[in-house]
């Protein structure tokens, strides 16, 4: 770290800052289109595809890639592991800023925002997953919100309220874990709703199961998919810790997602199994299946398990990358790809050029969003006053 | 693999003991996974 996060010397005219410049534009006029001529002028969505890209991309995949907040602050506080402590504010500020874009982009699907209060506070649907999933959001984003204010307070110098909220980092961590624990899996159980509509070698009594364990993969995926971009584009942000710590965490998340991802494989296997689906493994969609879970589990599992055994972070930073798209693929075969697999081509949804726009915004208004406050806060490194060799002690 | 089955007792015990046998194997599977991902840890600790 050069600068302790202050700025000096700053272009504006930077290819990032054009290319990002173009992209927020053009979502600012989709989220104009959007709110005042109404859904159906910016997407493809109809009566038999009700959800769509901003569901299947930016919601189910948002919320499982956010997953890296629960993975690595249980990993350090719940089971001791304090390797991984470097790593816990960055997958915090990820898990944050995902959720907070999932709510965003949900705002997008639904329409009228002002709305957005009522199913927790004015008309709980007490008997809908919906609403428990809802509520664990509100509930989650609220913790995850929390568990980042030390940062900023240590950014704005509140020593005091910033001592309070680090006492409160053992009970935020447990019920993160909770929170988490039920509404990853609700997500899934959402689509046990339609067993007609998604395709059944997707479609499984045990949905609610693979989200949540594909979840503690795809969050841990995506600390070491995050931490390497961090090392590559916000290097001079980070302190000696963060530098010496990363390759350990990055190993030792590679190790715990290949087994994670060995378990996975193995109750697919037995979904497989339980519903007697094999001879649909010879169709076009098995086929499709088995390039799911063979080309974006099985293998990176087994790239992750090479990469510990020769301690070659080569190798897990691409299986992390590749676990991600796998994650992606995942969610958008459940929610897209495979569901409403038996209508008509012509009838099936496709994703217009302005609902992948508007999700190209949301994830850069998230990378923006990330890079402004770890170019300031901190994030990626210690605050001097609160670091290890200060007197303080530094918990969170 | 493309069995029929006329009653549900069939298919339960089918799917059921076609379960337990994979069971069983993943039970073999993941130690030996486990031993494959550990079995360098005491030359590379981490």
């Amino acid at each position: 770290m050069t600068d302790n996060g202050t700025h000096t010397d700053r272009k504006w005219w930077t290819p990032f800052n054009v290319i990002v410049g173009i992209i927020l534009a053009a979502g600012a006029i989709l989220t104009v289109m959007r709110f005042t001529q109404g859904i159906g002028a910016v997407t493809n969505l109809d009566n038999n595809n009700a959800w769509g890209l901003w569901i299947g991309f930016d919601l189910l995949c948002g919320v499982a890639l956010a997953a890296g907040g629960y993975v690595t602050s249980a990993a350090c506080y719940i089971f001791g592991l304090k390797r991984f402590h470097s790593a816990v504010r960055p997958a915090i500020l990820t898990a944050f800023l995902g959720y907070a874009l999932v709510v965003l982009a949900l705002h997008y699907d639904v329409g009228r925002p002002w709305r957005l209060p009522y199913p927790i506070f004015v008309s709980q649907g007490t008997s809908s997953l919906l609403f428990e999933v809802g509520l664990c959001v509100f509930l989650y984003l609220t913790v995850l919100f929390i568990e980042f204010t030390p940062a900023a307070f240590e950014w704005l110098g509140l020593k005091k309220i910033r001592a309070l909220v680090v006492k409160l980092t053992l009970i935020l961590t447990i019920f993160g874990v909770v929170l988490s624990t039920l509404h990853q899996s609700s997500l899934g159980a959402l689509f046990m709703i339609a067993p007609s509509k998604l395709h059944p070698l997707w479609y499984s009594g045990y949905l609610p199961v693979y989200f949540f364990i594909s979840s503690m993969f795809a969050g841990m995926s995506m600390v070491i998919f995050e931490s390497t971009l961090a090392h590559r584009y916000l290097s001079r942000h980070m302190d000696d810790t963060h530098h010496r710590e990363a390759p350990g965490v990055a190993l030792g998340f590679a190790k715990a997602a290949a087994f994670v991802m060995a378990g996975y494989l193995g109750i697919k296997l037995i979904g497989i199994a339980i519903d007697d689906h094999w001879r649909l493994l010879t169709t076009g969609w098995g086929m499709w299946y088995l390039v799911e879970v063979i080309g974006f589990v099985a293998f990176p599992a087994l790239l992750f398990a090479m990469g510990v055994r020769e301690r070659n972070l080569i190798f897990v930073r691409w299986a992390a990358a590749w676990t991600v798209l796998g994650i992606v693929l995942n969610r958008l075969n459940i929610s897209v790809i495979a569901f409403n697999y038996h209508l008509p081509s012509h009838e099936r949804y496709v994703p217009s050029l302005m609902e992948i726009g508007t999700s190209v915004f949301i994830v850069t208004l998230g990378i923006v969003i990330y890079r402004f406050i770890t170019t300031r806060m901190p994030v990626l490194h210690e605050h001097p006053d609160y670091s290890a060799h200060s007197p303080e002690q530094k918990s969170i | 693999m493309n069995t029929l089955f006329f009653t549900l007792q069939d298919f339960m015990v089918h799917t059921k003991g076609i379960t337990y046998l994979i069971m069983g194997g993943i039970l073999v599977a993941l130690p030996l996974f486990w031993w494959f991902l550990t079995d360098r840890d005491d030359e590379n600790s981490f």
